[in-house]
């Protein structure tokens, strides 16, 4: 399997729990697919805004070079962020680790996200 | 004059104090509600409420042929109104905070000006009294641009008016300090509670850099503590008016009626409360001047 994903995260590892907050999440764990290799994109700049922090962390997505998101709620104005970079969508993860979220993935357990699935500004 | 009625804490009895003073002061006076989120006033007042005008505040309209995804005007953006995200900018309107720059910066002439519609101005006419106020747009996020845009519309719809009262939202973030801002004096209204305590601590901090005057309003007089008088004497904040906790003034307000009128052993505290503010006036006035020739 190839390509880039992007998953909410409370924390930098694999073993850290998925963040189900898109915009205010913690941060991101970016794993290439084909090697498997992980890395943190941290999202406190987004956390910090008042406003408009789920188009940011779109921006942090986009630039991580993901192809894929990962998440639990995801607002509208990211979603249609995300969409127009390209980037699928998966909704309602949460409840588990990095690591599991990555491998349900692989295994085919997620279907993309055609729709936000929370009213955004923190509110689901 | 400007008096801007405040307060930190909500549901101290602003509007309340605004409707009895307009009962009381002297005229011609033109009162307007700023409290756009929840305009009440015209519930005490009963003004001959005029046409509805719609207010906007300036956004950007993309024109995507003409757009090089640069991304100026995204990294300019404190809102994250506008993003560049592939090969689109994205424009989410209900972000813009109204500052032009992106119309400004934009090398290609690929945004201009549109509006959003924050909401309605609504002005009127009490008796013999002016009346103003704004409702802010149900869904719209933002109630500063539409109270400056009521107060924009002061100097025309209050020109006959000596003295403006402005009944002003509640708390201390940036739609009470829009209302306040111009203000010569600052009534604020408060309850001699710990909660009340508490906001009104807030509320002069956050509006005595401002330079108004400020006095104080104790409202439901008699319950709670001495917090706030310990306070008010503690940082030479003077007690313009108490206005007694009764049962006859929560019933008087429960039906609309303005207490000055409802219970006529109050007139004259309010009547007292008005000759405060202009004495304050004056006096800031005059000091003003005294500051300017220095």
């Amino acid at each position: 399997m190839t390509g880039t994903i992007a998953v909410t995260s409370e924390g930098p590892e694999l073993t850290s729990m998925v963040d189900p907050r898109f915009g205010r999440a913690a941060g991101f764990v970016v794993v290439d697919l084909a090697s498997g290799k992980s890395s943190y994109v941290d999202n406190g700049g987004a956390q910090a805004l008042a406003q408009g922090a789920g188009i940011q962390a779109a921006e942090n997505v986009a630039r991580a070079g993901a192809g894929v998101v990962l998440s639990g709620f995801v607002g509208p104005k990211a979603f249609a962020a995300l969409s127009a970079a390209g980037i699928q969508v998966v909704q309602n993860v949460e409840n588990m680790t990095v690591g599991q979220a990555i491998e349900k993935y692989r295994q085919g357990a997620f279907s993309v996200a055609d729709a936000p699935n929370s009213k955004g500004g923190g509110r689901r | 004059m400007i008096c801007a009625v405040a307060s930190g804490k909500g549901g101290t009895g602003k509007t309340t104090v605004t409707a009895s003073l307009a009962a009381v002061w002297e005229r011609p006076l033109c009162v307007a509600d700023l409290d756009v989120e929840e305009p009440n006033l015209h519930l005490f007042l009963n003004p001959e409420l005029g046409a509805e005008a719609p207010a906007f505040m300036e956004i950007p309209v993309l024109d995507p042929t003409r757009c090089t995804l640069c991304g100026l005007c995204a990294e300019f953006c404190q809102f994250k109104a506008l993003s560049v995200m592939g090969k689109t900018l994205l424009v989410f309107p209900e972000m813009c905070h109204g500052c032009g720059g992106c119309l400004r910066l934009c090398p290609e002439g690929a945004l201009s000006p549109g509006g959003r519609e924050l909401g309605c101005i609504i002005p009127g006419r009490a008796g013999d009294t002016g009346f103003l106020m704004g409702r802010l747009r149900v869904g719209e996020a933002m109630s500063p641009p539409l109270l400056r845009a009521v107060k924009a519309r002061l100097p025309r719809d209050c020109a006959g008016a000596r003295d403006i009262l402005l009944d002003a939202p509640p708390g201390v973030s940036c739609p009470a300090v829009n209302a306040v801002m111009d203000a010569d004096v600052v009534l604020l209204v408060t309850e001699p509670t710990p909660f009340g305590l508490h906001d009104l601590r807030l509320a002069v901090e956050a509006f005595r850099p401002m330079g108004a005057a400020l006095g104080v309003v104790i409202n439901r007089a008699g319950v709670g503590d001495a917090g706030v008088a310990d306070f008010c004497r503690d940082e030479n904040l003077p007690v313009w008016a108490e206005i007694p906790f009764s049962r006859a003034a929560a019933e008087a307000y429960a039906r609309g009626q303005v207490l000055a009128d409802a219970l006529p052993e109050l007139r004259g505290r309010f009547t007292a409360l008005m000759e405060h503010v202009l004495t304050a006036a004056a006096k800031r006035a005059a000091g003003t001047g005294e500051a300017r020739h220095a």
